[in-house]
């Protein structure tokens, strides 16, 4: 049963191996590359069936007992994450394979080595394969972010990289002084570990901790570590750029991991150490991103600002770390997933069909499929900026509401509501300008390009998501209860990892 | 030994923070390649600094090296050697294409060839 938990991990590098050899015929590769993302998706269902029965599952890698060897484990955040990563990555498959991935080489190996970075990410429970897992899926995105070339990408590459780079050796030093202190880099095994901590090295545990948290907030985009986001975004392929919507999300996922089951409340000396550095942090993502939306000048612009915006809600949620604002902040991830990468596919779909002006917002003569866009542009702003009565509004209620209580409410209620209405009129701007302006400008936009209705339809599918996700919101809130439950009381997890060992050797002792 | 090994890293780790800090693409690389050996060598010493001692397990021995940090700077170099061979190819494909090697200024926003289109 939880040998299913290594399949996430194993479908896309068959995948990649697969298609690697399959390079001379592009139509082949397609097909399997699209069967294999489908397969991933049915996969990660069977295994979201598997985690909401309430257990917490691990399997070890070659049957090495854990703490020793190396594990993967299946929990209801884990399995959430995969799923909505299958998801995701399916509707941008869909859209890549119209045209994008003819644009250079590789590009459909390079997707699913990135898939099998993420999912492994999200199943590990070790901090060093957390880190390969991590580079697995940052060499695949460098060459997804070049894919195509060009002096811009190759300017925005070279700074990508660099600043990942830095942050892989951060993470390196971190995962240093946690072993040097604890003796053991298994998050179950540091869970109860970093309690018995001696008082001398206190200081490097709290060093450590503290670092690897900077790692994940370089990944999660938190403010002042966002920089890179919009340059890299911006200048990648639009169905990368889509699928990187999840990558700012395994930044989110660690910070909730590991600052909840190693430095949570029960971490001994580096106890709750993150949550004083990412509230006003996350605050101030906020404010950032909703003055990077107002100022863009370009949709793909507004549209990586968003999210670093939506990353801000998200982290101020996750700021409190308990069972409330977790749930909030895990119903605001699903949502701002699948919306961003919704709004990057229909970027693209707009700048294609607009010749020169491309997506400059700029007024231009009427575009191909202008109707159906702008209503989906429509719908995609109406999520993202938190109006109901799409997800982004639950997501950001439920935010709100699990900051009631906590001791700077008014802050956070203050920045959020002021950055939603900022945003709110970056969109409304930008559509204007795209849809309503251009409408009404005269002359036509020259050769009008092949525009299919079909290739819409992988972003109207994410929107589709959304809106899901607010039909469903209670069942979905539910399970993201259920989910935050078991993150807050953690020993499940650490049971289910180091438990069984632990029973056999009771069991010999006995004998 | 600890005095040496600590001082090694202290000094590896500057210089590469310093010449990261630098504007040009070479400097920043030779920078992030300093800093990778001053992790690499901090992570070994994170499994305790011993001479002559084995790191399997053996009837007359009295004490061990942990072999784990060796495997784990192992995976380290791999990772970073890689890395750094893609940023130097980058690098240089970057200065042949804008004919700038600066990493401090703006990135070029040429306007993109036609072909960029999605085709669809």
């Amino acid at each position: 049963m939880s040998s299913w938990i290594v399949v996430p991990i194993i479908i896309p590098a068959m995948a990649a191996a697969l298609l690697l050899l399959l390079r001379r015929s592009p139509n082949l590769q397609r097909q399997v590359s699209l069967a294999a993302t489908v397969l991933l998706c049915l996969a990660s269902i069977r295994l979201f069936m598997l985690a909401i029965e309430g257990d917490v599952l691990s399997y070890r890698l070659g049957d090495w007992p854990a703490p020793f060897g190396i594990v993967l484990v299946l929990d209801r955040l884990s399995a959430t994450m995969v799923l909505l990563s299958g998801i995701l990555a399916s509707a941008v498959m869909l859209h890549a394979i119209r045209g994008w991935d003819e644009k250079g080489h590789h590009f459909h190996p390079l997707f699913q080595f990135q898939l099998m970075g993420i999912n492994g990410a999200f199943l590990t429970g070790d901090v060093f394969n957390l880190f390969v897992f991590f580079e697995v899926m940052l060499i695949a995105s460098y060459g997804l972010l070049l894919h195509g070339g060009g002096p811009r990408r190759l300017g925005a590459g070279f700074q990508y990289v660099a600043i990942n780079l830095l942050g892989s050796t951060l993470f390196l030093f971190a995962v240093g002084i946690i072993y040097g202190v604890t003796g053991t880099l298994n998050m179950a095994d540091l869970a109860g570990k970093v309690g018995q901590v001696a008082a001398g090295d206190a200081a490097l545990l709290r060093t450590g901790a503290l670092l690897l948290f900077l790692v994940f907030a370089l990944k999660a985009a938190l403010v002042p570590l966002h920089w890179w986001l919009p340059t890299a975004y911006a200048a990648a392929p639009a169905p990368v750029a889509a699928l990187f919507a999840i990558m700012t999300k395994v930044g989110a996922y660690a910070i909730i991991r590991v600052f909840t089951l190693v430095f949570g409340a029960e971490g001994g000396a580096a106890a709750s150490i993150a949550a004083p550095w990412i509230l006003p942090a996350a605050l101030a993502t906020l404010a950032i991103g909703a003055i990077g939306v107002l100022a863009s000048r370009v949709l793909v612009d507004l549209v990586c600002f968003a999210v670093v915006w939506s990353m801000g809600s998200l982290l101020v949620a996750i700021s409190l770390f308990d069972a409330r604002s977790l749930t909030a902040a895990l119903y605001y991830t699903l949502h701002s997933t699948l919306i961003g990468g919704a709004l990057f596919l229909l970027s693209d779909l707009i700048a294609s069909r607009r010749a020169r002006w491309r997506d400059d917002l700029e007024p231009s003569p009427a575009m191909a499929n202008a109707a159906v866009l702008g209503g989906l542009f429509f719908l995609a702003a109406i999520a993202m900026s938190g109006l109901p009565p799409l997800s982004g509004f639950i997501g950001k209620l439920m935010i709100l509401d699990a900051t009631r209580t906590a001791g700077a409410a008014g802050w956070i209620w203050a920045v959020v509501l002021a950055t939603s209405l900022l945003v709110i009129i970056g969109f409304s701007r930008a559509g204007t300008m795209l849809f309503w302006k251009s409408e009404a400008m005269a002359g036509t936009l020259g050769p009008p390009p092949p525009a299919h209705t079909a290739s819409i339809a992988p972003a109207a599918i994410l929107i589709l998501g959304t809106a899901l996700l607010s039909l469903g919101a209670g069942p979905v809130t539910r399970h993201l209860e259920a989910t935050a439950q078991q993150l807050v009381t953690r020993q499940s997890y650490v049971d289910a990892v180091l438990g069984q060992p632990a029973q056999a050797q009771r069991a010999m002792e006995v004998q | 030994m600890e005095i040496l090994v600590a001082s090694a890293i202290g000094v590896l780790s500057a210089a590469g923070i310093y010449l990261i800090l630098r504007g040009r693409s070479f400097p920043v690389i030779i920078g992030m390649t300093f800093l990778s050996y001053g992790v690499n060598v901090f992570l070994f010493a994170m499994g305790r600094l011993t001479v002559d001692m084995p790191p399997i397990i053996a009837s007359e021995a009295a004490a061990y090296a942990d072999p784990l940090p060796q495997a784990l700077v192992l995976t380290a170099i791999v990772i970073s050697f890689g890395m750094t061979a893609l940023i130097v190819v980058l690098a240089l494909r970057g200065y042949l294409e804008t004919g700038s090697d600066r990493v401090d200024e703006g990135i070029p926003k040429l306007p993109e060839p036609a072909e960029e289109r999605l085709t669809s």
